[in-house]
């Protein structure tokens, strides 16, 4: 049973005060994260819009210790840390409980800027979680395409639409043969913190990406974030799985699309809600545009469906 | 005890005795031998140290910055490419007040890509906030290790240390060495104790949060400080390394300066090329001398003015390339640090020895024929060129 909302601890490690946009889904996010982590955890970040938003010196809104380095680093920087602490533990200079290790970094830290050294952690099962915060988008430095950035999606630096699809970027973690990779979003919050519960229980390199529809850089009304996140699910847009030691398990309600009990939603009312790809379903290609993300989302779930099912 | 070990081995040595928390390991010519013993010492159980191999130097920077923030010593070596692909890095460990310690193997930098040593490496990177101590031979680079510890962590300093050597001329070259005992180099670096670090639970730390304005500049000013007050620690350095290794050590050596008419001013191992002409001219009665930069980074300004007052003709060489089509970087800051004296010597500058060029004692002598005529006749003729140019005929 996937834990319910009202049921979530109530403390918090995301503290008032903080720069996020209204409606800000990695914020929401790191909320839910944070109720599963608890206190005792160390926070590494890379310039991106949870860096913009954390505060500024001396006043900051996280309640861990943090560190942000270069927007590369989110892997290495994790692996300094989680190699620190196990060494000053066996030297005797640290005692108690070893804290959480994890990194909360964006899709351009995750699928661009930061893949290599992010590939290289995972190679090496280094001990930590690795969140990535996925907006389809440099949101931060004002939305530019990114390697998470979906086919026919508006940007700054794709003003005619994406021309290529996205990356699969939790399935190529989990060809990294490490313990445990995840998705979610903040539509479920309850399968996010029990994901979160999981991961931090497991030692070893963990994988959980959040998909974190942003109203600035998707184009929908401020308050739409968590409908947006719920419809993406629905159209199979995002799928909810899980991985344990490589074998991939769906979860509610993308297991229903999967198992075809359930038939996925059609993408229109999605894309039509998003001006990042209605503001370019103006001229005469518009259905053809359409047809193309639909046959993206179709192409990601007959994919996905028959990946599954290697378990060797 | 007396061995012979290469440059590089003796900084591996060097590394094992002090038995840091954490090495970020990542190879690169002529630096890669460093984490290739230090593997050994792990593997044979010598070191208790957290070797993490990583992809790149860009993540081996990276480990090293996250792990001595969290409270641990970390230790890496790079060469050349990985010092530039480090460049970021550079700037954040040195701005976080991370006194992490790098061995630099100076080598040239691509392009055209060539492995041997020159200084444009770790010049490039000389306004990064790093405390730069080069080495001329092998026992300096097994000294200049040691030593970069006590001066990186002590609280006035608290800046990372890049400890060079020139690529395979000292790194690769077997020298007679001295080693001390483990027991007294352990006694000698301490324990390592920050006043904060990330876990420590009664006062837990952000580092590297964004800096507004207001305090930007605040920071950036209290680094400087720490740069100025680094000299006088590595002073203190030195005396005490001193009483254990009966080695002496300051900002530069001053090599038959006392009366020196006649001077060179230059980094690393040509310097001992330099002494051997030094001599010999000095038997011909040539009032020559030289002055071996040891510590760049802080710059020893005031020092030098001091040691070269009373000299006629001056030849600062830089084994790097500046491309500011006035001079190499450390001709620029000599010649200004002598701005103020009340009789300024003759200053020419000549780049020399790019990408590994040989460095003869006929042609340091030739350097100093110039200087005596220029100390003669006033006349220094090109202020900047460089040494053994082939015309386009010959290189044809």
């Amino acid at each position: 049973m996937t834990t319910s909302i009202k049921k979530l601890p109530d403390t918090e490690q995301v503290l008032s005060g903080n720069g996020a946009c209204g409606g800000c889904p990695a914020t929401m996010a790191l909320r839910i994260v944070g109720k599963a982590l608890g206190s005792n955890a160390i926070m590494l970040l890379t310039p991106s819009c949870s860096v913009a938003s954390m505060g500024m010196t001396p006043k900051l809104a996280y309640n861990w210790p943090c560190i942000n380095i270069t927007f590369a680093t989110a892997g290495s920087s994790a692996s300094g840390i989680t190699h620190a602490l196990e060494i000053m533990k066996e030297k005797g200079r640290l005692q108690g409980e070893l804290p959480t290790v994890f990194s909360w970094v964006g899709d351009g830290g995750t699928y661009d800027i930061g893949f290599q050294a992010l590939s290289a952690a995972a190679e090496r099962n280094d001990n930590m979680i690795f969140f990535c915060y996925n907006n389809e988008a440099y949101s931060n430095t004002g939305v530019q395409r990114s390697g998470a950035t979906p086919r026919g999606s508006f940007t700054t630096t794709t003003p005619t639409g994406k021309r290529q699809p996205k990356k699969n970027m939790a399935l190529l973690m989990l060809e990294h043969n490490i313990p445990y990779v995840a998705t979610a979003t903040v539509a479920y919050p309850g399968d996010l913190y029990d994901k979160v519960v999981k991961a931090k229980n497991i030692p070893g390199m963990k994988y959980i990406e959040i998909l974190a529809p942003c109203y600035l850089g998707w184009q929908f009304d401020m308050p739409e974030t968590v409908q947006m996140s719920r419809m993406a699910v629905r159209n199979g847009a995002w799928l909810l799985w899980e991985a344990e030691n490589g074998k991939i398990d769906f979860n509610n309600p993308s297991s229903q699309i999967i198992s075809g009990k359930k038939k996925a939603e059609p993408v229109n009312e999605y894309v039509m809600k998003q001006g990042r790809f209605n503001r370019l379903l103006k001229g005469s290609d518009a259905e053809q545009r359409i047809a193309e993300i639909q046959g993206d989302i179709d192409h990601q779930i007959a994919f996905m469906r028959e990946r599954a099912k290697i378990t060797i | 005890m007396n061995h012979r070990l290469s440059g590089n081995e003796a900084v591996a040595y060097a590394m094992k005795q002090i038995n840091p928390d954490v090495m970020g390991a990542f190879p690169i010519t002529p630096s890669t031998e460093i984490p290739e013993y230090f593997a050994g010492y792990v593997a044979d159980g010598e070191v208790n140290t957290e070797y993490v191999t990583v992809e790149s130097e860009h993540s081996s920077m990276s480990v090293c910055i996250a792990a001595q923030a969290a409270g641990a010593r970390a230790v890496s070596a790079t060469s050349s490419c990985g010092l530039a692909l480090m460049y970021e890095l550079l700037y954040v460990a040195a701005s976080c007040r991370l006194p992490i310690t790098l061995a630099c193997v100076n080598r040239a930098l691509s392009g055209p890509i060539n492995i041997n040593a020159d200084h444009s490496d770790s010049m490039g990177a000389r306004d990064s906030g790093w405390i730069q101590i080069y080495a001329e031979n092998n026992q300096e680079a097994y000294d200049n290790f040691l030593m970069a510890m006590p001066i990186g962590e002590t609280p006035s300093v608290r800046l990372p240390v890049m400890t060079c050597m020139d690529g395979f001329i000292t790194s690769h070259a077997v020298e007679n060495i001295e080693l001390l005992e483990t027991d007294v180099v352990r006694k000698f670096i301490g324990e390592y104790h920050p006043e904060h670090y990330l876990l420590k639970k009664e006062n837990p730390l952000a580092v590297g949060p964004y800096d507004v304005s207001p305090y930007y500049m605040e920071h950036k000013m209290l680094q400087a400080e720490a740069m100025k007050a680094a000299k006088a620690r590595i002073l203190e350095v030195a005396a005490e390394f001193e009483k254990i290794s009966g080695r002496s050590y300051g900002l530069f050596e001053e090599y038959r300066m006392e009366d020196a008419e006649l001077a060179l001013v230059l980094i690393g191992s040509t310097a001992g090329t330099a002494k051997a002409a030094v001599d010999k001219l000095r038997d011909d009665g040539v009032k020559a001398g030289l002055i071996k930069v040891r510590v760049f980074r802080p710059f020893p300004g005031e020092e030098l003015a001091r040691a070269l007052a009373g000299t006629k003709a001056i030849a600062v060489m830089d084994k790097s390339e500046g491309f500011s089509a006035a001079g190499g970087p450390l001709f620029a800051e000599t010649r200004s640090a002598l701005y103020d004296l009340n009789q300024r010597p003759y200053m020419v500058n000549i780049v020399y020895g790019l990408g590994g060029r040989d460095v003869k004692v006929e042609d340091i002598e030739k350097v100093f024929d110039r200087l005596a005529d220029i100390a003669v006749t006033g006349e220094t003729g090109p202020v900047y060129s460089h040494m053994g140019q082939r015309s386009k005929e010959e290189t044809a």
